[in-house]
């Protein structure tokens, strides 16, 4: 079946299972390595894109409820890194194995996007779905304070 | 297709020797030439240029990594101990990964030992470099060399005001002699620009913006998908299978029987599905109908283990360490306590589970690993493709954590023996359910400890009875006779002062796979002491602080016990000097807000002191970590703020043992699946941790894991100075805060 999205404002089409999720189409049939694969059940957000600016879990999002609307993943996010969010994750160097930042930050990135200046418990609440083993959080929530910054600064 | 790869000469069955599991890594990472014919001969001189750097003629500078990048950040780290001797611009180089060649490299990466086993060697190739291109940039003014130094990526002769860039004269300096790497002059530590300072990680913009490639993005052209069902109970295998509804699947190539290995890899075998996408793999997987046939072990279970280590800790033990008599003591003395402590076994749960891609061609073979021990992988490859060793390619890939779990060689194998049969490129990919219920787990363990006081509170005796499912006795040779050396750590070397000292060991017998998880023994060896030191000093009505700092005593060195001949001995003054570190900046003796209460530990594991005090209060039967001050002398930091990351990452990983879910065994098989039923710390629950490093010229020890194994202790204790209550098992649990 053919399913036809924006894929980081490119109009995209896939001849795919419609019952896909939407991680493996961007992984194994786009070559969009970017957004990770952690559990397959939305409990680690590894696999975080947006989907029509809202924080989506593409592990359990079957492509077919993605037609026509628009996705954004790490990989849009920017040319070179210059996202503000980004910036500040480089700037407080929060990765370490780094696996689960692109779910991370798209999190953080939808989270700025509604409340452009977060508290500790915005933070807490809208990043709580978001696993990192390497245990970075501390890093995470000074890092969304300094994107806040920067992004006000824009 | 039975394979049995030869693996042990090189890797794991030491015997003798090694005398703990971290030890055993440790051992090949530092000193495997006593071990491994094949690199038991003198290594032939290395040019640094041919390993280490690489310098163009328009003077690029790319220097190389032998290490593998798991998050613990040695490929910031690394490259920084070759710069600095190299005398290049940090913000100029460029990082590359090493070829997989045991002949030049060590790889190996585990043990906490990159930075304390790399440092001299790093020192000493980047300052041979340095000092070639001294001797070519001499030779091409035709002056003195002591009249040229080396300064950002080139050579300048003073006198003359000339200066020659590296790329300007590596063509000629990579054909001088080496010079003699132990006599090879090191940059005096007062002039180094770039160790000691903070450097932000030269992975962070790949990790940040997508392009990070770690070893599930691997793509060769043509390369299949594969999941593998492997049977739930460990030891089981496949009686029979029937795949026709597999088959039918949209995407399914192809289904492969792949047989168990039992020794060196240890992996269960199964049934693979072949597929064009991951997805169809699953889908596949989950269609087979297969009949297992569970084998020896499906009776065991978390309530059978711990029978048998309540059958185990009723009778003596093997004497491990015995000092005086501790019996006689304990037996006579009126002021004593008993304590038991008990640990779960612990999956390593990194956030990319397992995968490893694989090509196996007639001619060679080509794999994308994401390992902690490539030369191994290369091995298995080898031994499965019948191809020699220099014939398969290995590329080491960035790993979506390792914490120990990816010095396994499972996945390789069973990428290697699905690529053989296939043909094609296939990637083995696990789902978190493999993950969570295939992993080699920390072991699960019992403690029961003795202590006797002296009339003025210090110790008479000390009695420590381990029984546990030991690490060694899976993965030495003489593994059930040699099972405690994996599983005390620095418990049989306390620092705590006793005349009487008696360690005993037991070994529990199971068929859960065990191996090394993030500061192995000293998980649960460190909780175990800090406890149980902890609890005589509320014997003694002594502060906890002034209790331990009381029981170090004087400025000594105590021997490692587990390695008498090579380990660094325990420094008390340094563990002294941590503790009071960690005890200034935490505040302690300092007022608490009401409801919170403060405990302490202190620590020497991978030759690193670490101590931190701890903040929590109690709410609705459940602990809250509110501070964790950490104070920590790894000896010289190379990249201090590296070093904070790796302490903070640490305690998280900690508290997830100690605050969350545990792998229980039911019929065999693990009950945990996916992060639902095995729940790790969010940031919610993230403490504000604060890292004190202690300023050193020592050298530079390990820090990937001693953050960790005082980080339940110190929560623990700290439950006990706010209720009373002693936790005594991990994780904990509601009805031990009532």
């Amino acid at each position: 079946m053919a399913i036809t999205f924006t894929l980081n404002g490119k109009s995209t089409t896939v001849e795919t299972d419609p019952q896909m999720p939407l991680l493996w189409v961007l992984r194994d049939t786009l070559n969009m390595t970017g957004t990770k694969f952690g559990c397959g059940m939305a409990l680690c957000g590894a696999c975080t894109v947006h989907v029509n600016g809202e924080a989506t879990r593409s592990c359990i999002t079957p492509v077919s409820s993605v037609a026509g609307k628009k996705i954004t993943t790490i990989e849009g996010l920017s040319a070179d890194a210059s996202h503000p969010v980004q910036r500040a994750w480089i700037e407080e160097d929060v990765p370490q194995c780094g696996y689960c930042q692109s779910g991370q930050i798209m999190s953080a990135v939808a989270l700025l996007a509604k409340k452009p200046t977060p508290t500790d418990a915005d933070i807490d609440d809208a990043m709580s779905g978001n696993i990192c083993r390497c245990g970075t959080y501390q890093r995470i929530r000074k890092a969304i304070h300094r994107a806040a910054t920067l992004q006000a600064a824009k | 297709m039975a394979q049995t790869v030869s693996l042990d000469r090189r890797e794991f069955l030491i015997s003798g020797a090694a005398t703990s599991a971290a030890m055993l890594i440790g051992f090949h990472l530092e000193a495997s030439a006593a071990t491994d014919p094949a690199q038991a001969q003198e290594k032939p001189v290395v040019n640094p240029f041919d390993a280490w750097v690489r310098v163009t003629p328009d003077n690029r500078i790319t220097l190389i990594l032998a290490k593998s990048e798991m998050g613990q950040g040695v490929m910031t780290s690394l490259p920084m101990i070759l710069a600095e001797e190299l005398c290049v611009d940090w913000k100029q180089v460029a990082i590359e990964q090493a070829p997989t060649n045991p002949k030049i490299y060590q790889h190996g990466t585990g043990g906490s030992g990159s930075v304390r086993g790399s440092w001299l060697p790093l020192r000493r190739a980047g300052a041979a470099a340095r000092e070639m291109l001294i001797t070519a940039a001499a030779a091409h003014w035709n002056v003195n060399r002591d009249t040229c130094v080396a300064q950002d990526g080139g050579i300048l002769h003073g006198s003359r005001k000339n200066f020659l860039t590296y790329g300007e004269l590596v063509e000629q300096a990579s054909k001088l002699p080496v010079p003699d790497l132990n006599t090879v002059p090191l940059k005096n530590s007062n002039d180094f620009t770039i160790v000691g300072h903070d450097h932000r990680r030269t992975d962070a913009k790949a990790k940040s913006n997508g392009t990070a490639k770690f070893g599930i993005d691997s793509r060769m052209p043509g390369m299949l998908f594969a999941v593998v069902a492997r049977c739930p109970v460990f030891g089981g295998k496949v009686k029979s299978y029937d795949a026709t509804k597999t088959k039918s699947i949209s995407g399914v190539r192809d289904v492969i029987s792949i047989d168990a290995v039992a020794k060196g890899a240890f992996t269960a075998g199964g049934v693979a599905v072949l597929a064009d996408n991951s997805w169809a793999a699953i889908q596949g997987r989950n269609a087979l109908n297969i009949v297992w046939e569970e084998g020896p072990n499906a009776g065991e279970s978390t309530e059978s283990l711990r029978k048998q280590f309540l059958e185990n800790a009723a009778k003596p033990g093997k004497v491990a360490r015995n000092d005086g008599d501790a019996d006689a003591t304990l037996a006579g003395s009126a002021k004593k306590i008993e304590a038991t402590y008990e640990f779960p076994f612990a999956p390593h749960a990194t956030m990319e589970p397992m995968n490893c891609a694989v090509h196996i061609r007639p001619d060679g073979a080509e794999a994308w690993v994401p390992t902690q021990a490539p030369q191994w992988a290369q091995d298995v490859i080898a031994g499965v493709s019948g191809l020699p060793r220099e014939s398969v390619t290995v590329h080491t890939t960035l790993m979506g954590g390792g914490f120990g779990r990816r010095y396994q060689a499972d996945f390789v194998m069973e990428a290697a023996q699905v690529a053989k049969v296939a043909g094609k490129p296939v990637m083995v990919l696990w789902t978190r359910e493999d993950d969570m219920q295939h992993d080699f787990y920390r072991p699960a363990s019992y403690h029961k400890f003795s202590g006797a006081l002296q009339g003025d509170g210090k110790l008479a005796a000390w009695k420590h009875f381990q029984t546990s499912t030991s690490i060694a006795a899976k993965w030495e040779e003489k593994g059930e006779e040699n099972a405690a050396n994996s599983e005390f750590g620095t418990a049989v070397f306390i620092p705590y002062q006793t005349p009487n000292y008696r360690v005993e060991y037991a070994l529990a017998q199971s068929g859960v796979p065990r191996a090394w998880w993030r500061s192995v023994e000293h998980s649960s060896s460190g909780f175990a002491v800090e406890t149980f030191v902890d609890e005589l000093a509320a014997l003694a009505g002594a502060d906890p602080l002034e209790y331990r700092l009381r029981l170090i005593g004087d400025d000594r060195a105590v021997p490692d016990f587990t390695n008498p001949k090579e380990g660094n001995p325990l420094k008390t003054s340094r563990l002294k000097g941590v503790l009071k570190l960690a005890a200034q900046k935490g505040g302690w003796g300092s007022p608490l807000t009401k409801g919170v209460g403060r405990g302490i530990a202190g620590y020497y594991s991978f030759e690193t002191y670490t101590a931190c005090v701890a903040e929590v209060s109690v709410k609705d039967r459940a602990v809250k970590v509110h501070r964790l001050v950490y104070a920590v002398d790894c000896g010289r930091a190379i990249n201090p703020d590296g070093v904070r990351a790796q302490v903070e990452s640490a305690a998280i990983y900690g508290l997830s043992v100690t605050l969350h879910d545990a792998i229980t065994i039911q019929g065999g098989r693990v009950e945990q699946s996916n992060f639902n039923d095995y729940e790790m710390p969010r940031i919610g629950e993230t403490p504000k941790i604060e890292v004190h490093l202690v300023p050193s010229t020592e050298e530079p020890t390990g820090i990937g894991e001693p953050g960790l194994p005082v980080v339940a202790p110190a929560v623990c204790n700290a439950v006990f100075a706010l209720t009373g209550k002693r936790i005594r098992r991990l994780p904990i649990r509601a009805e031990d805060l009532t």
